[in-house]
């Protein structure tokens, strides 16, 4: 038998006092599963994010030889640079999750404290990235240098642009908490944009292996 | 056919099934210590001899898959969430590996 939850999404009740049921986001959900619609699709998004990583990820492996007459990885790859873009960005990771607990526990100024600082620290890691990129044209590779070089523009270019996509959703859910009046009533969608991020983070953790790290 | 209704509670939303112990911010800052020393070691590899590329290419790998096991498990609340958004999850990564591993065995990438 199915079980049915009859779920209210975070206040029933206006200021006045008032029910406010199937109205925006105080509406009542009802899921078959018991389990959060937005959070379940979340996560299928994610599992469809792997395929489009995934893709990028192999096509810059079967491409990475292929300088051509450009540099190749070995020649322009700062390691040292990317190492610190990807402690800061696994830290970005901590400050989000940060967020979520003080989300959960109702602490708007908290969230809106660790929420900011993951935005900066995203910020800091797509600066240096177009730093990178900066200094890689200036050396020589630019998007259609080879094919090593297009498919990792594109690869990281991708990674680059679902940064800043973060950095944009972690800002606008800053000024909607301001503007929220009831304190934890964005829970669910802190913990929906850290779920995207936390997914960022791990994507960064193959690239920085795979990419930088083995030698082609 | 049974249902559940919750009461309409100010709380932050809830669903049946996601119920877990909140691990607490200390347990968090303690993954990413060992997240941020597992980065270092790799960072460090990229020092080591041309002769040791088959041990650096394990050790790669290994802190690679750790990682990422511990950021979804951990900071993506998998080990506690119900087993349904790991599925989810887990159809897409499958299905990518299974994908992508044909590709470049077909282009003999490990050859």
């Amino acid at each position: 038998m199915a079980e049915i939850a009859v779920h209210d999404d975070a206040h029933a009740h206006d200021a006045h006092g008032h029910g406010d049921h199937g109205h925006g986001d105080h509406g009542a959900h009802v899921t078959s599963t018991g389990l959060s619609n937005n959070k379940l699709a979340m996560w299928l998004f994610l599992g469809t994010e792997c395929l489009l990583f995934g893709g990028l990820i192999s096509t810059y492996m079967l491409y990475r030889g292929r300088n051509g007459d450009g540099p190749g990885p070995n020649q322009v790859f700062d390691i040292p640079l990317t190492s610190v873009s990807s402690f800061v960005l696994l830290m970005s990771s901590l400050t989000m999750v940060l967020a979520v607990n003080a989300a959960k526990a109702k602490d708007d100024r908290n969230t809106n404290l660790w929420l900011t600082a993951t935005a900066l620290l995203g910020s800091l890691f797509v600066g240096g990235q177009v730093y990178e990129f900066t200094v890689f044209y200036h050396e020589g590779l630019g998007f259609t240098t080879s094919l090593f070089s297009s498919s990792f523009f594109t690869l990281t270019g991708f990674h680059g642009v679902h940064v800043t996509l973060g950095v944009i959703m972690l800002m606008a859910l800053v000024g909607i908490i301001v503007r929220s009046r009831i304190p934890g009533d964005k829970a669910e969608v802190v913990e929906l944009v850290g779920l995207y991020w936390h997914f960022v983070d791990v994507v960064w953790v193959v690239i920085f292996t795979l990419v930088y790290l083995i030698p082609a | 056919m049974s249902s559940v209704i919750e009461p309409a509670l100010p709380d932050a939303p809830h669903h049946e099934g996601e119920a877990h112990d909140h691990p607490t911010d200390k347990k968090f800052i303690e993954i990413a210590i060992i997240l941020a020393l597992i980065t270092g070691l790799e960072t460090w590899t990229y020092w080591w001899p041309q002769s040791w590329h088959t041990i650096s290419l394990i050790v790669l790998i290994g802190c690679m898959v750790l990682k990422f096991v511990m950021i979804l498990l951990y900071f993506m609340h998998l080990k506690w969430d119900s087993k349904l958004f790991s599925l989810m999850f887990y159809i897409g990564l499958v299905l990518a590996l299974g994908v992508y591993l044909v590709a470049l065995f077909t282009f003999q990438f490990f050859s």
